[in-house]
């Protein structure tokens, strides 16, 4: 049914039909209309979950864990330095090999205390060894919640599912609620088959020694590797079911043709195309590049999404100081095989919650053209503002 | 003398005819809600220290919260550090600035949940630092939920039909537990929510910046403070419902006054 809603709320419902047996969490702004949100649903009876409001997001990821170790449905949300304080737990849930789900309401991390949105909080924990799924609207932040549920049980991840804090958690859109039976055909109990059962005595985690470790990471990483097709099947899955594709691992849009792309990842891909409608006749089309798993990183479909480019522009809503951009580097680095590959331009952008207008389209364009532009840049930044040492 | 009668317009409006503020506090104004308490407390504090003479002698490290507004406001040295963490990083500042008087503001959503472990050891530790918390039952700065801190049957954000001891806990009356700790050298519970109780609040302020400066150890000052916001009361209903919901579970008052034989505390 086609509705207005809060994205918060419209996660919160969402949650709410993949029927959650757990629910832990702390509030942090951008994230708290969404854990509000379903403790309201408990509280009206709409939801049957164990709600269980904790201290700290350190504790909110531990109950998480332990609840999912019994073999139940569970999920959490935080952003930013709620992300950053789980890491150390985020790192032993994948570790574990433990299903459960995540909303990231991606915001920037402090210092400077910033409470807006750029996706710097999630990049902080790429290798924690988590899918993280990147939303650019509300309706696919609403799919891919219910989709995150059946990839991580089929894959035995756990899996982020990220959506700009504010730009989205906090926006109003029209989006059509997929119905509780459908989610209920889509989503089947689940079970777990290395859960903890006192019939059956195991144990999930353990020290283990050097003879063991690196098989342990290797078959992390060869799971990573299966869940590319996991991803792409189960979108498939849900649009055969509702008529609605999130993206599967990327989606290309905009002009194919063009021997410009932009690749991004998150809300911004809203803006771009927005960009590409209104300045694309006169400043020059672009194909545009949305990449939707970020982990595990989808080398293969990103080779073919950007062949025949002469330039890709790579935005990234995060800076890694030292070296630059995050995506920007993996993108070029997967490239490097590519016999003729793009000219790789990546650029941070929104950064702390700087607005992101239409007008970046044909500013990126016009960097395109130019063959003196900058490998990276802060894209946006005001070089006024700065020491002249720093400019 | 004729008796004013209330019940008439003045005569004239209200005119301000002057400032009355303490010097370390910058501008009169702030931008938190009306009815809020945590402006009355800060302005104590700023009005404490300015009487122990430690204006050019003192560090406020803050953590999360609507009180973190006043950064801006407050002129002293100051540090804004992560949620729950001030006990921790005031204990380095006093380690390598033993004469200066460090003091934290937090909440207690920043100090009794999230930074439950850092007061618990900064006490243990008998670390000679001053801590504030400024508790009213909520997440105030998030928009309203359930703090460690919140008493059975209050109503906020997540615990819409009341705090319910059975699904969500009980709150943790953590000026009772410090007082039992030996490296805790003042535990006191102010509040603010009327003229007799501000009177008391800034006596205990002077004890416990000047107890860990007389080297007692650490001094917890919870006060209470009004958040008729995050408690869904008319601005005006707030002191009441205060002392009607955590003034029923939080005794205002001294519980341990480790220097009190050596008080030469004059203000009484």
């Amino acid at each position: 049914m086609r509705e207005a809603l809060e994205g918060s709320l419209a996660i919160a419902r969402a949650v709410a039909m993949a029927k959650p047996d757990v629910v832990a969490a702390y509030p942090i702004t951008p994230q708290t209309h969404i854990v509000e949100n379903l403790s309201k649903l408990v509280a009206e009876g709409d939801l049957h979950t164990e709600f269980v409001s904790v201290e700290s997001e350190f504790s909110a990821a531990s109950v998480v864990l332990g609840a999912a170790a019994t073999g139940a449905r569970a999920y959490t949300a935080t952003a930013s330095q709620g992300v950053l304080l789980m890491s150390e737990v985020l790192f032993n849930i994948a570790g574990l090999r433990i299903p459960l789900v995540m909303t990231v309401a991606n915001r920037a991390v402090g210092a400077p205390l910033s409470i807006w949105n750029d996706q710097s909080d999630a990049m902080a924990v790429r290798d924690a060894g988590w899918i993280h799924l990147h939303c650019a609207s509300n309706q696919e932040a609403v799919d891919t919640t219910i989709q995150a549920f059946r990839i991580a049980e089929a894959t035995e991840l756990p899996v982020m599912v990220c959506m700009d804090g504010f730009v989205l958690t906090h926006t109003m859109e029209v989006i059509d609620m997929p119905g509780q039976a459908q989610v209920d055909a889509f989503l089947p109990p689940f079970a777990f088959s290395r859960a903890l059962d006192s019939a059956d005595p195991r144990t999930v985690g353990t020290l283990v020694d050097p003879g063991w470790f690196a098989e342990m990471r290797h078959s992390h990483h060869a799971a990573m590797g299966r869940a590319l097709g996991v991803i792409e099947k189960v979108d498939a899955d849900f649009a055969k079911l509702t008529g609605r594709a999130s993206g599967g691992l990327l989606t290309v849009t905009g002009d194919p043709d063009a021997r410009v792309g932009i690749l991004a990842m998150g809300s911004v891909v809203g803006t771009l195309e927005a960009g590409l409608a209104d300045f694309g006749t006169e400043a020059g089309t672009a194909r545009l590049i949305k990449l939707r798993a970020f982990r595990p990183f989808p080398a293969r479909a990103l080779r073919e999404a950007v062949a025949g480019l002469d330039t890709l522009i790579v935005i990234d809503r995060a800076i890694s100081p030292g070296l630059g951009g995050i995506v920007g580097s993996e993108v070029s680095a997967v490239l490097q095989s590519m016999t003729a590959a793009p000219r790789v331009l990546n650029y941070a952008l929104g950064l702390g919650g700087r607005d992101i207008p239409e007008s970046v389209y044909p500013a990126l364009i016009a960097a395109a053209a130019n063959p003196l532009a900058p490998r990276f840049a802060v894209f946006d930044a005001d070089l006024d503002k700065l020491m002249p040492e720093d400019r | 003398m004729r008796a004013i009668d209330t019940s008439l317009p003045p005569q004239r409006p209200a005119t301000k005819t002057a400032e009355f503020k303490p010097s370390l506090l910058l501008k009169e104004d702030h931008h938190l809600c009306a009815g809020c308490g945590e402006p009355v407390a800060i302005r104590l504090i700023l009005e404490v220290i300015e009487e122990l003479e430690l204006t050019q002698n003192n560090v406020c490290i803050l953590g999360h919260g609507c009180y973190g507004s006043f950064i801006m406001l407050m002129d002293v040295d100051s540090t804004l550090c992560l949620h729950g963490r001030a006990p921790a990083v005031a204990t380095g500042m006093k380690r390598m600035r033993p004469g200066v008087a460090i003091w934290t503001l937090q909440g207690d959503g920043d100090m009794t949940s999230e930074g439950l472990a850092e007061i618990m050891q900064t006490a243990a530790r008998g670390e000679d630092v001053t801590c504030f918390m400024l508790n009213n039952g909520v997440f105030g700065d998030t928009g309203g939920q359930m703090t460690a801190s919140s008493v059975i049957g209050q109503r906020t954000k997540n615990t819409i039909e009341g705090r319910d001891a059975g699904y969500h806990g009980n709150p943790i009356q953590l000026a009772e537990i410090l007082s039992q700790m030996p490296g805790a050298g003042y535990v006191a519970r102010g509040s603010v929510h009327n003229a007799a109780s501000i009177n008391a609040t800034r006596k205990m302020i002077r004890k416990a910046f000047q107890r860990p400066m007389d080297g007692h150890g650490l001094a917890l000052m919870e006060i209470l403070t009004m958040c008729p916001t995050g408690w869904f009361v008319p601005p005006g209903e707030g002191a009441e419902y205060m002392m009607e919901s955590l003034g029923k579970v939080y005794g205002l008052g001294e519980l341990k006054d480790a220097g009190a034989a050596s008080d030469d505390d004059s203000d009484d």
